[in-house]
């Protein structure tokens, strides 16, 4: 609203183009232009995974299984300002249950910091270094922002090891759903005919039968024994061959309703082939439509592989998931004696939510004049 | 004009202002509106399409969107056919409450642009025009229904006891704007309001359409409001015209001035771009040159002076014109008004 | 009319109904080793001889000693006059006995959750969209995000340890320890009813939530509509002309949509019953996923696919019924 009686002093007349009109409206929309930044730096964090995190993801504190996570101080019991530090944990036992206890030390604290040296590892597999964004200043100290799991490991380390995969995840398994919408899609509403009977009766096919067990059914048929990549393309095709009926749908309406615009006939009329006519005349004034429905299916898609691989159907161990992270909570005590286990939730409903906003926005956006 | 008495205004609009209230800014789609509606005459009120005269009409019903602010006064001298000793003002009214309801439909009726959408396609025509009789006139469904049959016979429909049982999708354009209008007329309202009714229908259609408004005008003495872009409908429907540019009154006369005296520019603009046979024969047509302003945020000036062949530098820039009564009942907003620069249409 | 457009669409289904077996049939083939020898492995390894006789009796039964084809035609066939599903090997039993154990619960649970659904969807979506913008609506869109946002396992896991951290009581299973085995009594009932509730409510809220935003974006595109603005015109009260009208309209794409939302409160259904152990098809048919007992899988798979075809043929008739556009054979706007 500010931006439009800025840009229009009185009296002239700015022509915006329809992308400025959708930037325009989709800063107004206020959970939008919240969530964008937010998903950008949830793919910062996660892509950039090993410098941020201040673990690595199989490293085993052995001392410190099941520790609940430590929260971080920044002055001490006497009131004196310390820098960012966590107090040391003390290990002891239940007398009654035999657990391990984990007592904060009144004494003894973790200093913190900012670019420490830690355990080493590859950045992007390309160059060897061991300094992470934050940690414990003294490398291997108890530093566990969300706690650690069964085997000692740091969650919030899995959580952002995890995160690069759920979240890419989802990128690469629109993409395969982005074509094979668009081309199915596309030439079913371009030829028509008996190419379009059969798409649109495959989409009525698809879309009867229930999305999860139907997932389930072909990540069972996967082989078992492939390799951690092979299992993650596959696990995304599988989700793209369910989910590409939507976006078909709405490219063959779009390309339905242009084909008989003037403009398309002009380029068919002056000799222009069927894949130029799709790409450069009606691919253009349908994008913003495309952008809307991908943005609107991402969450489902971070959802169906989250819910697949909490059920030991999609993603397996060792690969690390939100969702196979998840499977450590699959009983009520579990959760109950450990809920910290349940923080890669946290990340999943807020991923989904940003999403969902993003989408919302885009899709206010895309009508600019309403 | 003149010859016209006060006493019988039926609807007087007295600086109406409608404003909408929008993240660009204050649009003003009605701004400073006045005109009267007399007793059995029908008004025209004619512009181009944004120019406020759809948005005057839903004043008048008081049927505007929540973030549309109304100004001014709509005042009704009349109510179910008798004269009121103080005039209702609509304006103030409370947009849902009992006293509005029943001057929709009952002393104002509408008939829409279009006769497809009008309608709502899950009922039938006969549901919806009992649905008005019963409000108004005949709580009792078989008398209601006997009216409704009545309404569809004087709008010339064929077989009315069989089309009122049936849905609006069954019917054609001009048998459902038949529809419309015998819905409209069924309550006897003194004011009838006609927003361009025949825009989306065919020709011969629309030709039929006009006569009966006319002639059902005539046996009621209802007065009509007439909305059209289409100066040749105003010509044969209207007794007095309002022209409208971007909101405001440009032009108010009756209609033999308004062809043959037209003074503001934008209303000799428009008459020169009515298709003539004269001008087919040319192969040229006349169009009013630019497009009319977004009516957001506008500048202190004449409206049209950045169209207008005429606009005067320093002059036409520099404040708004105000309404000149150049001869009784003859209003013009326009700064050379009045002053001898009368050109010939 | 009516019956002649009911006749059209259900000869429409049954190209459909073939597609759909011959997908399942072909997943079930998916996974690597045939019926006989998964049988075989399977018996020698639980330690039971195998019997020569009873192989030959499978291939007879199953046609297996028949191209792939013909298994498919044996299948159907099976499945169609002796509703034989073939055999689970992880339960050593028939099919069709596990499914009529199970299968009338999950449909059962799924039906009350579309019931409970609509009737908190449809009102909340219609306060929403007459109220725009008001704190309801933005508490009620609120809400409506996070159902989306939140996955049903999630909330199932969380809602389960809430209870069981405030309550100490789990509410797993579909019956408590002491009424498991209990014949059916009011008592049983009543234990019964929480249970039920959790389930019916969490499967509910995620579809409520997509609910309520179609319901609310309809309305809000109908009041718009130009007979809206005419109702009013002829003076209705706001209260009867909504209900009457736009209602109405935004109402009846909503449902055309009950037989598509089935499939989603089925899936819904399976991952919710597999958290809270309830006695449905969910978990088993995950564990036959898992250990790839493609029968089961598939012919629960084959079930929900039909009745979600015929749930999409029940809602289109109800749609002609009240959509006199669609019964007349007119043309849609």
């Amino acid at each position: 609203m500010s931006l439009f009686k800025k840009k229009q002093k009185a009296g002239t007349y700015e022509v915006a183009s329809q992308w400025k009109l959708m930037w325009w409206k989709f800063k107004k929309h206020r959970l939008a232009s919240i969530a964008l930044p937010i998903i950008f730096i949830m793919y910062l964090l996660t892509m950039c995974c090993e410098f941020f995190s201040p673990s690595l993801p199989l490293e085993r504190y052995k001392k410190y299984v099941e520790c609940p996570p430590t929260a971080v101080h920044l002055w001490d019991h006497e009131g004196t300002f310390r820098g960012p530090f966590v107090y040391a944990k003390e290990i002891g036992r239940d007398p009654e249950t035999y657990r391990k206890t984990f007592v904060d030390s009144e004494t003894e604290i973790v200093e913190l910091g900012f670019f420490v040296h830690g355990s080493k590892y590859k950045f992007w597999g390309l160059w060897e270094t061991d300094i992470h964004f934050f940690g414990a200043k003294e490398p291997g100290a108890a530093y566990f922002l969300m706690g650690t799991d069964d085997l000692g490991r740091d969650l919030f380390t899995r959580i952002l090891y995890g995160g690069r995969i759920s979240l890419s995840f989802c990128l690469v398994s629109i993409f395969f759903t982005f074509l094979i919408g668009l081309t199915l899609g596309g030439l079913s509403g371009y030829l028509g005919g008996i190419f379009d009977t059969i798409v649109q009766r495959a989409i009525d096919l698809i879309m009867s039968m229930p999305s999860i067990p139907l997932w389930m059914a072909l990540a069972a048929a996967m082989p078992k024994e492939i390799s951690q990549l092979k299992q993650y393309l596959l696990m995304s095709i599988i989700m793209s061959l369910i989910g590409w009926t939507g976006l078909a749908r709405v490219v063959r309406g779009k390309i339905l309703s242009l084909r008989e615009e003037d403009f398309v006939t002009a380029a068919r009329l002056s000799g222009a082939g069927h894949g130029r006519i799709i790409a450069k005349h009606m691919l253009p004034s349908f994008l913003s439509y495309i952008i809307v429905s991908i943005t609107g299916s991402i969450p489902a898609t971070i959802l169906g592989e989250t819910a697949l691989s909490f059920l030991g159907l999609g993603l397996q161990a060792p690969t690390i998931s939100w969702g196979t992270l998840l499977q450590d909570c699959q009983t009520v005590e579990t959760v109950a004696a450990k809920p910290w286990l349940m923080f890669p939730a946290v990340f999943i409903v807020i991923s989904v939510l940003m999403f969902n906003f993003a989408g919302d926005g885009l899709r206010d956006a895309a009508d600019p004049y309403k | 004009m003149e010859k016209q008495r006060k006493d019988d205004i039926i609807l007087e609009l007295k600086d109406v202002k409608v404003h909408f209230k929008l993240d660009e800014g204050l649009l003003k789609a009605v701004d400073g509106v006045s005109f009267a509606i007399h007793k059995g005459r029908t008004l025209g009120i004619v512009g181009e399409s944004g120019c406020g005269k759809s948005v005057t009409s839903n004043a008048i019903f008081k049927i505007l969107p929540k973030y549309g602010l109304i100004g001014g006064d709509i005042l009704l001298y009349e109510k179910d056919h008798k004269r009121l000793e103080t005039p209702i003002n609509i304006a103030k009214l409370n947009p849902t409450g009992p006293e509005i309801r029943s001057i929709r439909g009952g002393n104002i009726s509408m008939i829409f642009q279009e006769p497809m959408k009008a309608f709502s396609p899950l009922h039938t025509i006969g549901n919806q025009i009992i649905e008005a009789i019963q409000l108004h006139i005949e709580p009792d469904p078989a008398k209601a229904r006997a009216i409704a049959i009545e309404a569809l016979r004087s709008v010339d429909i064929s077989n009315p006891e069989q089309r009122i049982d049936e849905y609006p999708h069954q019917l054609s354009g001009g048998m459902r704007q038949r529809a419309m209008i015998a819905m409209a007329l069924s309550c006897k309202p003194s004011i009838l309001i006609a927003d361009e009714p025949t825009t989306a229908l065919d020709v011969t259609v629309q030709a039929q359409v006009l006569d009966l408004i006319n002639n059902l005008k005539r046996e009621n003495d209802t007065s009509v409001i007439f909305i059209t872009h289409d100066l040749g409908v105003i010509a044969e429907m209207s007794d007095d015209v309002v022209v409208m540019y971007l909101g405001k009154v440009v032009e108010y006369c009756d209609v033999d001035t308004l062809f043959y005296h037209p003074m503001h520019p934008y209303t000799r603009a428009l008459l020169k771009s009515i298709p003539t046979e004269d001008k087919i024969h040319k192969g040229r047509f006349e169009s009013i040159r630019g497009t009319v302003p977004y009516p957001i945020n506008l500048p202190v000036e004449c409206g049209f002076c950045s169209r207008c062949d005429e606009a005067e530098k320093g002059v036409c820039d520099k404040g708004e014109p105000p309404m000149v009564e150049v001869e009784p009942g003859h209003f013009v907003r326009c700064f050379h008004a009045g002053k001898g620069k009368e050109a010939q249409a | 009319m009516l019956g002649n457009y009911i006749l059209k669409r259900c000869l429409q289904l049954i190209p459909l109904l073939i597609a759909i077996s011959i997908v399942i049939f072909v997943i079930i083939q998916l996974p690597p080793g045939d019926y006989l020898t998964t049988y075989i492995i399977q018996q020698e390894a639980s330690g039971l001889e195998v019997n020569q006789s009873n192989i030959v009796l499978l291939t007879k039964q199953y046609g297996l000693d028949k191209p792939v084809y013909m298994q498919y035609f044996y299948w159907i066939r099976n499945i169609i006059t002796k509703g034989d599903f073939g055999r689970s090997f992880q339960w050593s039993v028939p099919v069709s006995q596990l499914l009529s154990e199970r299968l009338p619960a999950t449909i059962g649970i799924s039906l009350l959750s579309l019931i409970v659904t609509w009737g908190i969807a449809i009102p909340i979506g219609i306060y929403s969209a007459t109220h725009q913008y008001s704190v309801f609506d933005y508490v009620f869109q609120f809400i409506g995000f996070i159902g989306l946002a939140v996955p049903g396992f999630l909330l199932a896991i969380i809602s389960v340890y809430f209870l069981f951290t405030l309550t100490g009581v789990s509410l797993t299973g579909l019956h408590s320890a002491a009424f498991l085995n209990a014949p059916w009594s009011w008592a049983k009932v009543v234990d019964m009813l929480p249970r039920l509730g959790l389930v019916v409510f969490i499967i509910g809220l995620s579809q409520t939530a997509g609910m309520i935003r179609q319901m609310r974006a309809m309305l809000l595109d109908e009041l718009q509509k130009q007979y809206v603005i005419t109702a009013r015109a002829k003076g209705l009260k706001e209260k009867k002309l909504l209900w009457k009208y736009p209602i109405r309209m935004a109402v009846n794409p909503m449902i055309s949509t009950i037989g598509w939302t089935l499939p989603g409160l089925i899936s819904g259904e399976m991952i919710v019953s597999i958290i809270l152990s309830m006695p449905t098809m969910g978990p088993i048919v995950r564990r036959a996923m898992i250990t790839q007992d493609m029968y089961l899988a598939g012919s629960f798979l084959l079930i929900v696919s039909c009745l979600t075809v015929i749930g999409t043929l029940i809602s289109d008739i109800l749609l002609a019924i009240v959509d006199p556009r669609i019964r007349f054979g007119g043309v849609a706007e």
